[in-house]
């Protein structure tokens, strides 16, 4: 069951939005609407199902309605149409005091504009979710402190939030919104009135937080970027209406309309994309045990000029055919060339400096050691520049494919 | 041209008169009577002010001062201020008079913030309420000194009455407006961690509002004095009586000495908000 399931999720803005919901769902667009009617189509059978635990990622320009949504799962606003289901449960159902009960205890909120409460010291900002639900105000403020240390702001608990640097201000929101201990995290473009440096910081804050949390977070953000570096899976909004969700290498390298297509243009690829979209797995690999006739006789009937030699499920390296020729001991063993190797995690642009440098195959391991295929060249640049035609020179310096 | 007589004006008055008359018949007396606490209050905050020595008096306000705006020059302008009032005679007077202020400040408070929170919860009662506050506003304040006195007679809860009508309009104005300033997006913060409509009030519109709150009982307390001589008229007691016979008696001496000290007073009131207001207003400039 899915942490999240919103399904169907009109929303019209203006004074008698049901009157033209059902024009809306016959195709209605924005445009005629508003020329219609006056009203304002905020959201469009929007459907998205949420997984525990995901860092779900909403993205889309300003009035495509990323906001709008957000807030229809804490119940800020309510939809036209629609359910919103928080783990199994309609929440278009609560009673007043159950949806209180709800916000209290089961998701919170981080703001664009941090939205801390300019009255109160940051300590009792962090408390606020805790105080509301009616915690004494000791106990409160010992919760606080464990979560301003967690966020990096131990010590800062006396100021008040003008004091501090807009950075800091949402480290303040950030562990406001942890402190009521959520099971979902909705953060409205949290970082979006940060400045670069400070952004990248807070998103680095947020994963490691997140490493150690498992939180269900639905994040919204304009920013492309930052879509793709934090999210586990993204929807691309627009006009209010999904056009496209997928996970981020999915949504870069097949994007399903001209729209999301604009959208990933200008994308730094080489941090996107990870040494694992990039694999060339061999045809067939050898083994530490088999002899060295052997191995010869099979990559000259294959015309290799060299070839991958594990070790059970692990890379022991290369050997080359002249190394073959001149080999004495009667398994490969002694005859293997070591060859460096990165995880399949790493991006791209760290890999290039390697590629670069040296023509030696880089082979791709995963986070154990396990060998699962070497880099290919090509498709590095295929993926890096999309736009320029493949050097058949490229595939020259491959190793097997 | 003479502009033709559609209703008998006469008539009308004569109608209106009727109803008040009804009015003071049915109700005076139960008006009056519930009134009486008021006036038990408002004595005793005057007896209080009246007996006490005026060195304690002028120490309390220089305490008053000095939590209200934490700076020692307040301190010292109240007290010498207070000094003037004595010295040009006019302390006992003035201690009326401030027995009047005090209790009429109070009762626009209890009545002016929760009409102003009411206005800014309510957009159906801000409608309503508003054109009554421009009427009590803007209606010359003789007007209905008349109905005030009729039902209440003459004497100093009358005077109060007047005095609360004429001052609790900005008060309220300023409680509904700084309610409705409050930063929507930290209005949407309280209710996204689950502030009941209670918890918004007490815990984030109402101390954000407070600088506009007391820019509006600093508004009130001026208005309020100002009200002292028409005040004075219908029977309150203190410097507005002196300066009417100032008036009635062509002395300009007593007038004037009487005219200073509302003046002293008016000064001390207003430093004393102006500088609480603005100590509450700091925490505002964050978040923006």
């Amino acid at each position: 069951m899915a942490k999240i399931d919103i399904s169907g999720i009109y929303k019209i803005f203006g004074p008698n939005p049901k009157r033209h919901l059902q024009a809306v769902k016959k195709g209605l667009s924005k445009d005629d609407l508003l020329a219609d009617s006056g009203h304002t189509l905020g959201l469009q059978d929007v459907n998205l199902s949420i997984e525990e635990g995901e860092l779900f990622v909403i993205m889309g320009l300003s009035g495509s309605g990323k906001s709008t949504l957000i807030r229809h799962i804490n119940r800020l606003i309510d939809p036209t149409s629609g359910s919103i289901r928080i783990d199994g449960e309609n929440v278009l159902n609560l009673r007043q005091d159950e949806l209180i009960q709800l916000r209290r205890h089961k998701m919170s909120m981080v703001f664009q504009r941090f939205a801390l409460f300019p009255h109160k010291t940051v300590l009792d900002n962090v408390a606020y979710g805790l105080t509301i639900q009616g915690i004494d105000k000791k106990n409160a403020r010992v919760i606080a402190n464990d979560w301003l240390e967690q966020v990096g702001l131990q010590g800062f608990g006396d100021q008040h939030p003008h004091e501090l640097s807009g950075g800091m201000q949402q480290r303040v929101g950030l562990a406001r919104a942890l402190a009521t201990n959520p099971d979902i995290l909705l953060m409205d473009e949290a970082f979006s009135a940060l400045d670069p440096l400070i952004r990248k910081e807070m998103q680095d804050l947020l994963m490691k937080l997140q490493q150690q949390l498992h939180k269900t977070i639905v994040f919204i953000t304009h920013d492309l970027d930052e879509a793709l570096r934090l999210g586990n899976r993204i929807a691309i909004l627009k006009d209010g209406a999904l056009v496209q969700q997928g996970d981020p290498q999915d949504i870069l390298l097949s994007p399903q309309n001209d729209y999301v297509a604009d959208f990933v243009k200008d994308v730094n690829r080489g941090k996107v994309l990870k040494a694992h979209h990039v694999l060339a797995k061999p045809v067939s690999t050898l083994n530490t045990d088999t002899t060295v006739t052997k191995a010869k006789d099979w990559m000259m009937r294959h015309g290799f000029d060299y070839a991958t030699v594990l070790e059970g499920n692990y890379l022991k390296g290369i050997v080359t055919l002249s190394n073959l020729h001149a080999a004495t001991q009667e398994t490969l063993r002694e005859s293997v060339s070591p060859v460096s190797s990165v995880l399949e995690s790493a991006d791209l642009e760290s890999l290039m400096p390697r590629m670069i440098r040296d023509t030696a195959p880089i082979a791709v391991t995963t986070d154990t050691g396990e060998f699962v295929g070497w880099v290919s060249r090509s498709k590095v640049i295929r993926l890096i520049s999309p736009a320029q035609a493949v050097d058949r020179e490229a595939s020259l310096t491959e190793p097997v494919e | 041209m003479a502009f033709p007589e559609i209703l008998d004006a006469r008539s009308l008055r004569q109608g209106i008169d009727g109803f008040v008359n009804q009015l003071v018949i049915d109700y005076a007396d139960s008006l009056e009577r519930l009134s009486q606490p008021l006036l038990t209050f408002l004595v005793s905050v005057e007896q209080l002010l009246r007996n006490s020595p005026w060195y304690l008096v002028i120490a309390a306000l220089a305490v008053v001062a000095w939590f209200g705006s934490r700076r020692w020059t307040l301190v010292v302008g109240v007290t010498l201020l207070m000094l003037f009032i004595g010295i040009i005679g006019q302390w006992d007077r003035g201690m009326q008079t401030l027995a009047l202020m005090i209790v009429a400040l109070i009762m626009c408070l209890v009545v002016g913030i929760p009409v102003g929170v009411l206005m800014s919860l309510s957009e159906r009662f801000r409608k309503i309420a508003l054109p009554i506050l421009d009427v009590m506003q803007t209606m010359p304040s003789f007007v209905y000194l008349i109905p005030v006195v009729m039902l209440f007679g003459l004497g100093k809860v009358p005077a109060l009455i007047a005095t609360i009508v004429y001052a609790v309009p900005p008060l309220i104005r300023l409680t509904d407006l700084g309610i409705r300033l409050v930063d929507h997006s930290v209005m949407e913060a309280a209710t996204a961690f689950g502030a009941t409509r209670r918890q918004k009030l007490l815990g984030v519109q109402l101390p954000l509002a407070l600088p506009n709150i007391m820019a509006g009982i600093n508004q009130t307390t001026m208005m309020a004095l100002s009200m002292v001589v028409v005040a004075s008229m219908i029977g309150a007691r203190g410097l507005g009586q002196e300066v009417l016979a100032g008036i009635n008696r062509l002395e300009v001496g007593r007038g004037l000495l009487a005219g200073l000290a509302i003046v002293a007073l008016a000064i001390l009131f207003d430093r004393v908000t102006q500088a609480y207001g603005k100590r509450l207003q700091y925490p505002k400039q964050g978040d923006k």
